[in-house]
């Protein structure tokens, strides 16, 4: 790579990060071997220090800016993830322009990863050269500013999302609520008490539920779904389909006789878990925000027949309406928080715990139905014929969660919500309860006095995971019942023990459509499908995506009080966000030079975030700075090489190459490989 | 006063080059008139040891066509180098390799294999040309093969470069114009390494097809079907390479119904040709599904000679990992 006419002054600082980095490279080699060899590319000073990053470590970079003069900066630390805006910071602060920075990695990309002290060395070195390289093409960038839409999507109106909701009307700004379902409430409407302190669900949850349905500054759209998103923070377009439930809600009074008319009888397989039945025009629960009921119109009677109409035979105030359309409707909105929650995971996959096929093997759903008191059996604990109070239940933890066959990972609610089950059986039924658990997880605040109070009740309490549940008995007491086959690893015994009803505590998965909600966001899913926060410690609720937020279970399991957490920690940040009224987007984007654009098109379909426009009587195309991520797809496809991306130009990758292969250090100096 | 000198030869080439200079008609004549043609094989007898015995610089204008394939066409280069004031890679071949440089792919040994043994080859002795041979009157000598064909720029220092297979007569005759003029002190030469006789821009620049976003499902293979003769070819799925190529010819090809295979070479800035064409290729393939990805590229037979048929030499890996280490 040729070099510019005008030398620049670069500064080398290679930071120990304690013993992160220094524990396997030799820091002080490299720092001295970078100020030999990199000379003839610039190289003025190279410092190593303990932490970087620390305001010493800043000023030691400031103090070189200012008296030696430097025109370019590398900081071999850690990932630029972390500590780019750090160290760009600095610069700034000493007048230097935070994009003449360049931060390389060797910690994540070296020291992390290699246990050879001197082969890791000599990567150091290799990735500071590929950085000195690469930095002397460097451009001075300026942010670009856009302002900031005050109006907020919330997207999932379980807790979560009403607690997001809520807090940000509160502040005085315009919010969207959007739910798939017909109501607002989400998972915890459908629980009877809470863990630990055994509170009502729904007495805490419905007036959270009202006051989000009255709000004057929250849009509620139920029955309705986000298809289509554009643009960028501060100005996001997005389409949202809001079904039609087959009435007019003007006219709609929530009264009731419709749904007690109609004949058609559904299996309620959302709400109810399957447990109990709706009608075929229906609101999911009494307590429902908004009250206006939805026709299903794939059960309903007219719908398939062409025939029935009861609903609208009684409607006193004439508001269905069978021919209603779906509508479109299309906000602006400045931030989205997703709060889109989980699925329960289908136990039916483990085939040897029987549900399914055992009718008295329940899933944790359907006994949160059974034991509340609005729900099917009117919170009698029963067997499935409805009216059989079990006197031995198993509880059987870990279901789906905690094993290499479903989930790995720990659901984090189940050990809780098994303990508050054990608990309302015994309250309710007085039955013998045995909980068949893998380890016992009651870390937050008030759990593990729950759980001391559950073993003080006579709960039994069974290390071991189930191997199966089964009917086949082999001893007369065994006749009738379900048996739980388990071996207890703290005695070291085979147990089988009989139960009548054995409720499995499913794990907690991703949304089945959580892949496809990631992509229609532009934003990053685990291989499991839980979001990816943008930092897993210390930016839990944001995402890769500015503007785009995330709280509560879409985010990862987690119980009632992290989940509200959670949404009131997103909502504190799109209002700061909105009170900075504009805001400052990154300057790496794309340019496509017109000149070189012949218009072919190729690069039109590409932009993840639809940046880019064709102008038909030009015949180029032209990105949208103020869309552009900067992501570089359209760099890579338009095969003209007409489409530059700042901070990623050719000369700097391939110096950057040139660099790491240390082509630009005299040969015998280049001991590495 | 005498007439500035004009020099031209070809390496490893087809000859192509030579025809299209030829071919920009009345304008011959004014080469005649403002050059003396000092060397130039096609047109003239002349032996290297009269060029050997020029003064060095004492050509003006060299237009070298072909590839370095083998020791004499890298003596002849270096001698006309040095000799030449402007030195000018002449066609696609000293460009970037072009249709020689395909033989990157495959060892000398393969490609001598396949000269003389192969069916359309009449070679009952099975004979194989030596380098060197002994005789009574003393050694006999034919060059040697590089393992890998280079480029001009690979070899010597080259000032311009003026690409396609073969360079467009209209665009020869305008380079010529302009160097007569620029030699009466009526033009600017454009800077040293620069691109002549050829657009900043790609062949869609002058392309008249209508073109939409690009979605495609199928590629097949221009024989095999009848094309809209309105819309861009790509979108239809045949693979034409216009996208990437240098401007410069009229968009020949697509005007006629042909596709693009991209003789006038990458566009400006662009480093790898094929790389180019290979990601642009991939970006507009209309499926998420990769059992159809796979089935949508099998509809690409010759990945190869669709991305790299002129472009092999000159690209960033030049030839075949085999072709490099075996010889």
């Amino acid at each position: 790579m040729d070099k510019k006419d005008e030398k620049e002054k670069i500064g080398v600082y290679v930071c120990h990060c304690g013993t992160n980095i220094a524990g396997v490279i030799n820091v002080e080699e490299v720092s001295t071997w970078a100020a030999e060899n990199l000379k003839d590319q610039g190289v003025v000073i190279s410092r190593e220090y303990k932490f970087m990053c620390s305001s010493l470590g800043q000023e030691l970079i400031q103090k070189d800016i200012k008296e030696l003069g430097l025109t370019r900066v590398v900081v071999a630390a850690c990932s630029p993830h972390l500590h780019e805006k750090t160290f760009r910071n600095a610069c700034k602060g000493a007048g230097l322009n935070p994009y003449l920075c360049e931060l390389v990695s060797i910690r994540e990309q070296d020291s992390w990863v290699h246990t050879d002290k001197v082969a890791a060395t000599e990567k150091a070195k290799a990735i500071i050269s590929g950085g000195v390289s690469r930095v002397v093409y460097h451009e001075a960038l300026e942010p670009l500013h856009v302002p900031i839409h005050p109006a907020t999507l919330v997207v999932g109106g379980g807790i979560a999302g009403i607690q997001a909701a809520l807090e940000i009307a509160d502040a005085g700004f315009p919010v969207y609520l959007v739910e798939r379902e017909p109501s607002i409430g989400g998972h915890m409407a459908q629980f009877d008490k809470t863990f630990p302190t055994l509170d009502c669900s729904a007495c805490i949850l419905t007036p959270k539920m009202v006051d989000a349905g009255n709000h004057p500054n929250i849009t509620l759209l139920t029955y309705s779904e986000v298809e289509k998103v554009d643009g960028y923070v501060g100005s996001f377009v997005a389409t949202i389909r809001k079904r039609a439930r087959s009435l007019r809600e003007a006219d709609c009074t929530g009264c009731g006789i419709c749904w007690e008319k109609c004949p058609k009888k559904v299996v309620d397989d959302v709400f109810e878990a399957g447990m109990g039945n709706r009608k075929a025009i229906y609101v999911p629960f009494p307590q429902a925000v908004p009250k206006y009921p939805v026709i299903d119109r794939v059960n309903c009677t007219y719908y398939i027949k062409g025939t029935c109409k009861a609903c609208e035979k009684f409607c006193p105030t004439n508001c269905i309406d069978f021919a209603q359309q779906d509508e479109i409707l299309t906000v602006e909105v400045g931030n989205v928080i997703l709060a889109t929650g989980w699925d329960l995971f289908d136990t039916r996959r483990i085939t040897q715990y029987g549900y399914g096929r055992l009718p008295n093997v329940f899933t944790s759903l359907e006994f949160e139905r059974m034991s509340n008191s609005a729900g099917p059996t009117g919170g009698n604990v029963v067997l499935r014929d409805g009216k059989t109070e079990p006197k031995v239940v198993g509880i059987v933890h870990c279901v789906g969660s905690r094993d290499k066959n479903y989930n790995e990972y720990c659901s984090s609610i189940c050990c809780m919500q098994s303990l508050k089950f054990a608990h309302l059986v015994k309250e309710k039924t007085g039955a013998e309860v045995y909980n068949f658990y893998i380890d016992i997880r009651t870390p937050a605040k008030g759990y593990e006095e729950f759980y001391h109070r559950l073993l003080e009740e006579g709960t039994h309490f069974i290390r071991g995971k189930v191997a199966e549940i089964s009917d086949a008995t082999r001893l007369p007491s065994e006749e009738g019942k379900l048996v739980i086959q388990v071996e207890d690893t703290l005695t070291g015994n085979q147990l089988r023990v009989p139960v009548d009803m054995a409720i499995l505590s499913a794990g907690l998965e991703p949304r089945h459509d959580s892949k496809a909600l990631a992509k229609l966001f532009g934003i990053s899913c685990s291989a499991d499908g839980w979001l990816i926060e943008r930092h897993p410690k210390l930016d839990p609720i944001a995402t890769m995506t500015d503007g785009i937020y995330i709280a509560g279970c879409v985010q990862g399991p987690k119980d009632i009080p992290a989940s509200v957490a959670q949404g009131a920690a997103a909502a504190a940040r799109v209002m700061g966000k909105i009170q900075q009224k504009e805001i400052a987007l990154e300057p790496v984007r794309a340019t496509i030079h017109e000149e070189q654009c012949s218009g072919c098109r190729i690069c039109n379909n590409l932009c993840p975030f639809n940046a880019i426009l064709f102008h038909e009587d030009r015949m180029v195309s032209e990105v949208n700075p103020a869309l552009c991520q900067g992501c570089g797809t359209c760099v890579a496809g338009c095969p003209a090489g007409a489409i530059t991306g700042t901070g990623f130009s050719n000369e700097q990758i391939l110096s950057q190459i040139n660099g790491l292969l240390l082509l630009n250090v005299p040969k015998k100096q280049a001991v590495a490989a | 006063m005498s007439k500035p000198k004009f020099a031209m030869y070809w390496a490893a080439s087809c000859g192509g080059c030579e025809i299209a200079v030829l071919n920009i008609h009345e304008k011959i004549l004014d080469v005649d008139a403002n050059f003396e043609v000092v060397f130039w094989p096609v047109a003239m007898d002349a032996k290297y040891k009269d060029v050997e015995a020029m003064e060095d610089g004492s050509i003006t204008l060299c237009l070298f066509n072909g590839g370095m394939r083998n020791d004499e066409n890298e003596h002849v280069a270096k001698l006309l180098r040095k000799k030449s004031q402007i030195m000018v890679a002449f066609g696609s071949c000293a460009c970037e390799g072009c249709i020689p440089g395909m033989g990157n792919f495959s060892n000398v040994n393969q490609l001598i294999d396949t000269a003389f043994t192969t069916l359309s080859t009449d070679n009952p002795q099975n004979l194989r040309p030596q380098t060197s041979y002994e005789v009574p009157e003393g050694t006999l000598t034919i060059p040697t093969m590089n393992p890998l064909l280079k480029t001009l720029d690979q070899v010597v220092d080259v000032d311009y470069y003026m690409p396609g297979c073969p360079p467009e007569s209209h665009q020869i005759a305008a380079v010529v114009e302009l160097v007569i003029a620029a030699l009466q002190g009526n033009a600017q030469l454009p800077p040293k390494g620069a691109t002549i006789g050829a657009g900043n821009s790609t062949v869609c620049d002058e392309c008249t097809r209508k073109r939409n976003v690009k979605l495609i499902k199928e590629f097949s293979r221009i024989q095999l079907t009848h094309p809209d003769p309105e819309l861009c070819l790509l979108e239809q799925g045949i693979p034409c390479n216009g996208i990437a190529t240098r401007s410069g010819c009229n968009a020949r090809c697509p005007s006629v119904g042909a596709q693009c295979i991209g003789c006038y070479g990458p566009a400006e800035g662009v480093v790898d040709y094929g790389a180019r064409l290979i990601s642009a290729f991939a970006s507009v393939i209309d499926s998420e599904n990769p059992d159809e990805i796979d089935k949508i590229l099998d509809g690409l037979v010759d990945p190869a000679g669709q991305f790299y048929r002129f472009n092999l030499a000159g690209s960033l890996l030049r030839g075949s990992k085999y072709a490099k280490n075996g010889a």
